[in-house]
Formats: structure tokens, C-alpha cells, sequence
């Protein structure tokens, strides 16, 4: 039983209910799933949280997370994380939480649909100007696309829109190719095989939602780091792939 | 041969090429590049999480050559755009 069958690319194309003009398809509630869990885990963590020595299990799990996307996000930009952890933070878990749970069977991954990496894409298309402007101001932000020569200018709008494009196609041609991969040893070498590609699919959700943070936090400190240079290291240049 | 077996044969042998020669390069690109990660933590293995971050991030940029064959020979073989035009 798969509900995406091998000749469908996407969970985009599988219609589990419509009513006139809405359609539910499983890309949809699969994301709403993840959100469910993520939104309901939080809340049931935080709703006791405690600062003397004895400290639940689930608070010190929500603990090493936060504190190490923030060391990660402190440790790239040189400078305070706050103001990043929500977009990168989310971004990471919702991508993390959707790949990992691949392994369920009857779940299909919200992200080997393109409309949902390109969503995210979009996201960081967005929030990279958005920290730019509040940061530097507006004037000093359009003048970064001039720079060297006006010359430039088309180069650098040309960047900004195939680096959203890699990142939707990154990630949705990972987990994609993976999920295909898997259905496919299914049907030629069941039982061993495939199980050894699901372990390596969780490794590669991993790897891919880190990828994604940590690309979507690159863009954002190439925005910021005008002004005082050298900070982010070697960052402002080949970040357009 | 009539137009469909011949836009059938046109697209799966296109898929099958795109994929084998795109992946060439960024083979060759990441092996290149975790050769010379490997020898930079080697010599200095204080850096690790910074040459690990690095690492990650050039790797996805060189793989993300691979993934646009990949999606593009996935299109050829399931969202075929030409396939509308022949079977009416």
C-alpha cells in the first residue's frame, strides 16, 4: 500500500478530499501533521518548565536544541543569534522533524513536494532582505546591489533568484530521489535493502536540514555584513550557487 | 517509427545521458573537496567544526549541479511537457 505511486513525482498529485474548488491534498496534511506535532510537543514541554536541579527530560532535550542552533547561528554571524533563532530555528525543525519522520510507514514527506520547498525557499528569498534593510537602512541595501560597477546590478538580482531556486531544488531533489530510490528496491530486492537505504535517508534528512539552515543563515549574514568587514569570513562571495 | 515510441526513446535516452555525464563534474568537484578538507583537518584539527561547516556548505553547492540533472531527467521520464503534444 503507498499512497504516492512511482509513477507520481510529487504528493502534490494524490487528492484525499475536495469540496468544489478547495482540495486536501497529502502534502497539505502531512504539514499540517508536522505542525501539529511540533506546535503540540512545544507546548506540552513548556507548560512546566522548571530552573532548580530537577529538570524534566523533554526540558533538557528542547535545551541542547535551542542551545546549539544558537551557538551555531552566534558562531557564523559574530553577533547576537536572537534575532535569527525563530526563522532559522523553525526552518530547521520543521525540515528535520519532516524528513526524519519518513520512516513511519504511510507517511509521505512533506518536502519531496516542490510547492512546500519552494515555500520555504521563498521564506528566506524574503527574510534576507528584510534583516538587510533593518539593519544597514534601505539606501545603504539597494547600494549593495550597485557595487562594484552598475554593471553588476543584473548579476546580483540574477544570484538572489537562482539561489532561491537551488535551494528549493536541493532539497526537494534530495528527499525526492530518495523516496523514489526506496520504491524502487522495494519492488526489485525487498526486505534488507531498502531497510539499509531508510537508515541512510535519515541521515540524509539531517544533513539536508542543516544544509538548508545553515545556507538560508549564509544569505542573511551576506546581507548583514556590509558595514564592518571581515566578519563573516570569505562568506560574501560564492554564495549564489 | 510513428512520433510517440519516438518521443518516448528521445526522452528516457536523454534522462539516462543527462544523468550519467552531469554527474561527472560534481563527482570529480566533491571528491576534490573532501580530499582537501580531510588534509586541512589533518594538520590542524582545531579547526574541525569551522572546516566542517565550510565543508557542508561547499558540498551542497557543488551537489546542487547534480540535483538540477537529476530533477531535470526526473521530469523527462514522469512530467514529460512534450507528451501533451502528441497524445491529444
Amino acid at each position: 500500500m503507498e499512497i504516492v505511486q512511482l509513477n507520481q513525482i510529487s504528493p502534490d498529485q494524490v487528492i484525499i478530499w475536495s469540496w468544489r474548488f478547495i482540495t486536501l491534498n497529502v502534502t497539505i496534511l502531512y504539514t499540517w501533521l508536522v505542525m501539529a506535532i511540533l506546535v503540540g510537543g512545544s507546548i506540552l514541554v513548556t507548560r512546566n518548565l522548571s530552573s532548580d536541579i530537577n529538570v524534566s527530560r523533554w526540558q533538557h532535550f528542547l535545551e541542547v536544541l535551542v542551545s546549539v542552533v544558537r551557538g551555531e547561528i552566534s558562531e557564523m554571524t559574530k553577533k547576537g543569534a536572537d534575532n535569527f533563532i525563530p526563522l532559522i530555528g523553525t526552518l530547521f525543525l520543521f525540515i528535520c522533524t519532516s524528513n526524519v519522520l519518513a520512516v513511519v510507514p504511510g507517511y509521505v514527506a512533506p518536502t519531496s513536494s516542490m510547492t512546500t520547498t519552494a515555500a520555504l525557499a521563498t521564506c528566506v528569498f524574503i527574510a534576507v532582505p528584510y534583516y538587510g534593510i533593518s539593519r544597514n537602512g534601505i539606501l545603504h541595501y539597494i547600494k549593495e546591489y550597485f557595487q562594484p560597477t552598475f554593471i553588476f546590478f543584473p548579476f546580483h538580482v540574477m544570484g538572489e533568484l537562482s539561489r532561491t531556486l537551488a535551494l528549493t531544488v536541493r532539497l526537494f531533489g534530495n528527499i525526492m530521489s530518495h523516496e523514489k530510490v526506496i520504491g524502487i528496491l522495494l519492488a526489485v530486492t525487498p526486505f534488507l535493502f531498502p531497510v539499509v537505504m531508510q537508515i541512510l535517508g535519515l541521515l540524509i534528512g539531517v544533513i539536508q536540514a542543516y544544509i538548508f539552515a545553515i545556507l538560508s543563515m549564509v544569505y542573511i549574514a551576506s546581507a548583514l555584513s556590509t558595514e564592518d568587514e571581515g566578519h563573516v569570513d570569505g562568506q560574501k562571495e560564492g554564495v549564489t550557487a | 517509427m510513428d512520433k510517440v515510441s519516438l518521443v518516448a526513446m528521445a526522452s528516457i535516452i536523454g534522462a539516462g545521458l543527462a544523468m550519467g555525464i552531469g554527474s561527472i563534474g560534481p563527482g570529480l568537484g566533491m571528491g576534490q573537496a573532501i580530499a582537501q578538507a580531510l588534509a586541512a583537518i589533518a594538520q590542524q584539527p582545531d579547526e574541525r567544526n569551522s572546516l566542517t561547516r565550510t565543508l557542508f556548505v561547499g558540498l551542497a553547492m557543488i551537489e546542487s549541479i547534480a540535483i538540477y540533472c537529476f530533477v531535470i531527467s526526473m521530469i523527462l521520464i514522469f512530467a514529460n511537457p512534450f507528451w501533451s503534444f502528441i497524445i491529444k
